[in-house]
């Protein structure tokens, strides 16, 4: 239920973007699941076609890249990647960390083929 | 045929000389974005912070699994608070405005949200919500959220921070069951602490386990039904609040 609201919302938001962009079609969406995002990959996965039903990603392929947990921590300075179930600095063992990534539910990129012109500048005045 | 140039079509890459390029490939194309999925809740949550700072008030999102508490806490701490500090109750549930029945007659304003189809509240509906509860007096707001110790996790209300509450008949490991929330809130409560005697509950244990999850996690344990440990966590609530004159 929650995947399906968050892969509807997710949609919506590439739908908007495709148009923005111009993209009739899109081939692959690749998504970024952090380990303490609060989402399952698995039932993301399980969504993704039915919240596409209808919509201009019909076709799409899902990818997902899973984002593991990192801390910094405050004694030492490092940077680590505990188990999320064991939040400690992996350098010194100090429990005094910051989670800086890891919580991030994102849409990384769209790949399409296409045979639209995509215009990379706005000036028309180079234009030979 | 190219409607620029009028060059060939399957011309791949081509570019023209000097400013303006345009592609008109039929290979594949890549558009990288990084844009988070929830960026539009994460927007309205940021204004809905910026309105509750603007008038002082301190907000917290309570969030835990159905039946650990979450409104017996709270009446009792409303009763307590009443002509100390001005509170309001903004309380979500799927169906029913039973919770907010039970808040009333404290001293807070109460809005109950129904969801109907959804697990979390958002902050879309806080928004409209926010009006309706809040005054000019207002300095501390709690919002209850749903049951439900996954899905809220992920919606940013405006809340300054979210508050994690388990109870003593739920078992210690639930901190490890799910991270995603007790390593997020800068507060858990442990409710139900009366029950322990007649339970297998290992305090110890949980402690252990919730300052794993969350190394340095600020901990409340009480009882909201016998009033132990009810007095720190009225303590913390009153230090929260920036003085403003209740009327």
């Amino acid at each position: 239920m929650h995947e399906l609201s968050l892969a509807s919302t997710m949609v919506e938001q590439i739908e908007e973007l495709m148009r923005s962009h111009g993209i009739k079609q899109l081939d692959k969406v690749t998504v970024t699941i952090g380990a303490l995002s609060g989402v399952d990959c698995e039932a993301f996965e399980f969504a993704f076609p039915i919240a596409v039903e209808k919509t201009l990603l019909e076709g799409a392929v899902l990818s997902i890249v899973f984002q593991s947990v990192e801390v910094t921590c405050r004694d030492c300075a490092t940077r680590s990647s505990p188990d999320p179930l064991y939040l400690r600095c992996q350098t010194c063992g100090s429990n005094a960390v910051d989670v800086v990534s890891g919580r991030d539910l994102m849409i990384q990129s769209l790949e399409y083929t296409d045979s639209t012109d995509i215009t990379l500048c706005e000036t028309e005045s180079g234009l030979t | 045929m190219c409607k620029d140039c009028g060059c060939e079509e399957g011309n791949a890459n081509h570019a023209h000389h000097g400013h303006h390029q345009h592609k008109h490939d039929h290979s594949a194309h890549r558009l990288e974005l990084g844009q988070k999925v929830l960026a539009e809740n994460d927007r309205l949550a940021e204004q809905n912070r910026i309105w509750l700072h603007e008038r002082g008030i301190v907000t917290l999102n309570l969030i835990s699994a159905p039946g650990t508490g979450k409104t017996l806490l709270l009446e009792e701490t409303l009763k307590i608070l009443e002509g100390k500090v001005s509170c309001a109750v903004i309380t979500g549930d799927q169906q029913t405005d039973n919770d907010a029945k039970r808040l009333q007659g404290k001293g807070a304003k109460v809005a109950q949200i129904e969801t109907v189809n959804s697990c979390h509240l958002d902050a879309h509906r806080i928004a409209h919500a926010l009006p309706e509860v809040i005054d000019e007096d207002t300095q501390l707001l709690f919002i209850e959220n749903v049951g439900n110790l996954i899905c809220p996790v992920a919606f940013d209300l405006g809340e300054d921070f979210k508050v994690a509450l388990l109870s003593t008949t739920e078992g210690e490991d639930k901190p490890l069951k799910y991270p995603s929330l007790f390593s997020v809130a800068q507060v858990t409560v442990l409710t139900k602490t009366d029950l322990i005697p007649y339970l297998q509950w290992d305090l110890d244990l949980f402690r252990e386990y919730i300052q794993r999850v969350h190394p340095g996690v600020y901990t409340f344990e009480l009882s909201a039904l016998t009033g132990i440990g009810m007095e720190s966590w009225l303590d913390y609530l009153q230090k929260l609040v920036p003085s403003k004159t209740v009327k």
